[in-house]
């Protein structure tokens, strides 16, 4: 399968997951709070932002954390957000942006998850 | 799908959002504080390198496991622990999951540095 | 029993000092690290700080052609300087007249240490780590730094495997200064974000 986003900006050589996402891309990261060891930030779920950039894909922390190792290697992207809609009060600039590493299985594309 | 919205998870919730976890928490003032390393400090650090195979040698721990064992220290631990203490608390911790030293090893370890300690000051 | 003034210098080892000896004790016995590789380690990191940064920050300044392959490959270029950088991946962002950059770890401490040393105190603080993702442009003005109305503040939060630094821009008055002069006035703070280069 080609892969859509190219080799990321640092590539490692574990064998990963296929990339679903490009730069430009609008994703929602997922709302929800499980257990375990998460890099996700709490303040950035359900939010909704854009692929800046593929990193390259990393063995999965989550699984790391466990003593696993993490193997497909997930995808890594950094996804910007405005900050206007990520905080109900942001006294910012309305151009303000926070950039944040997202795993790819914390993506999804903006379409998905709707009801039908 | 709902946006997840942080107030409708209690405050007192702290199992849905790690203590850790504190990006866009209201918080103080920022201190812009500098601390000049302690020697244990620093040999702690250095064990984390060596441990993690920065240096080359076989990896005995990740990061990961790092950040992990910190996150499961306890909020008010976090809070009044020094960033080493918490350091040196989540890689025994590792150390002893990964089976590389065992809780028994440490107890008589940490007894015997004591005791050598005691002797030390009595001279 | 000794009396207080037999003790001169010493001191208690606390709890998580006692920890530290005890730990790195038994891993030596074990084979798993020496007291050697310590204490090299520890001069290593020692000598890793803001100035190897500084150097770098300079060198864009002066050689548009680095400063393209900073952006393009942090750790690529830095390598080319002959810095040591293991395991890090860095990404460079560049401050504009548009746009004011500024880096946290919200979820713990994530820095480029192989590049500049270990982080300062507040960098790790939950105040900053806290208030500079929703509110940054306060956070900045407590350091002393105001940025301009019309600047946007571009926030990136450390959060998995890359690490980064900010290349501040070449202040007004430097012209002419050679490397050396101009890595002087870059300082650790002004690569994080939370400060600029001043004359």
């Amino acid at each position: 399968m080609q892969e859509i986003a190219g080799a990321g900006q640092y590539p490692t050589h574990h064998p990963s997951v296929p990339t679903q996402f490009a730069p430009g891309d609008r994703v929602r990261v997922r709302a929800t709070a499980p257990l375990g060891h998460i890099r996700t930030p709490f303040y950035i779920r359900g939010h909704v932002g854009m692929i800046e950039r593929y990193c390259g894909a990393y063995p999965n922390p989550e699984e790391l954390a466990q003593m696993r190792d993490g193997l497909p290697a997930q995808p890594l992207y950094r996804v910007r957000f405005l900050q206007c809609e990520v905080w109900p009060d942001y006294a910012g600039r309305p151009e303000d942006t926070i950039d944040i590493e997202i795993f790819q299985h914390w993506l999804e594309r903006l379409d998905e998850g709707l009801a039908a | 799908m709902a946006k997840m919205d942080p107030d409708r998870v209690r405050p007192d919730a702290l199992i849905a959002r790690g203590h850790h976890d504190m990006g866009g928490l209201p918080a103080g003032r920022v201190e812009p504080s500098e601390h000049d390393y302690a020697q244990w400090e620093r040999r702690v650090d250095a064990l984390m390198v060596l441990l993690s195979g920065v240096k080359g040698g076989a990896p005995r721990l990740t990061v990961d496991e790092l950040r992990k064992n910190i996150e499961a220290i306890g909020p008010e631990a976090y809070e009044k622990m020094g960033y080493y203490e918490r350091w040196v608390t989540s890689i025994t911790q590792t150390m002893i999951q990964r089976g590389i030293v065992t809780t028994d090893e440490l107890g008589r370890k940490m007894e015997q540095v004591r005791a050598r300690q005691d002797v030390a000051c009595k001279k | 029993m000794s009396s207080p003034q037999d003790l001169g210098n010493y001191q208690a080892l606390t709890y998580f000092q006692l920890m530290e000896v005890s730990l790195r004790e038994l891993l030596v016995e074990k084979g798993v690290v020496t007291e050697d590789a310590v204490n090299a380690t520890v001069e290593d990191m020692r000598r890793r700080g803001p100035e190897t940064g500084a150097r770098v920050v300079a060198r864009a300044w002066v050689d548009a052609e680095f400063k393209r392959q900073l952006l393009d490959n942090g750790t690529r270029a830095c390598e080319a300087l002959g810095i040591d950088v293991p395991a890090l991946r860095l990404v460079v962002i560049e401050n504009t007249p548009q746009v004011h950059n500024v880096i946290v770890c919200t979820l713990c401490s994530c820095y480029p240490r192989m590049l500049l040393g270990l982080p300062p105190e507040w960098y790790k603080s939950r105040n900053y780590r806290s208030r500079v993702v929703h509110e940054a442009r306060v956070v900045l003005e407590e350091f002393g730094l105001r940025i301009p109305d019309a600047t946007a503040i571009h926030v990136h939060d450390s959060t998995a495997d890359m690490r980064y630094m900010v290349l501040p821009m070449r202040p007004a008055g430097t012209e002419g200064w050679d490397e050396a002069r101009l890595a002087s006035i870059v300082t650790r703070d002004s690569m994080i974000g939370v400060a600029v280069p001043n004359l």
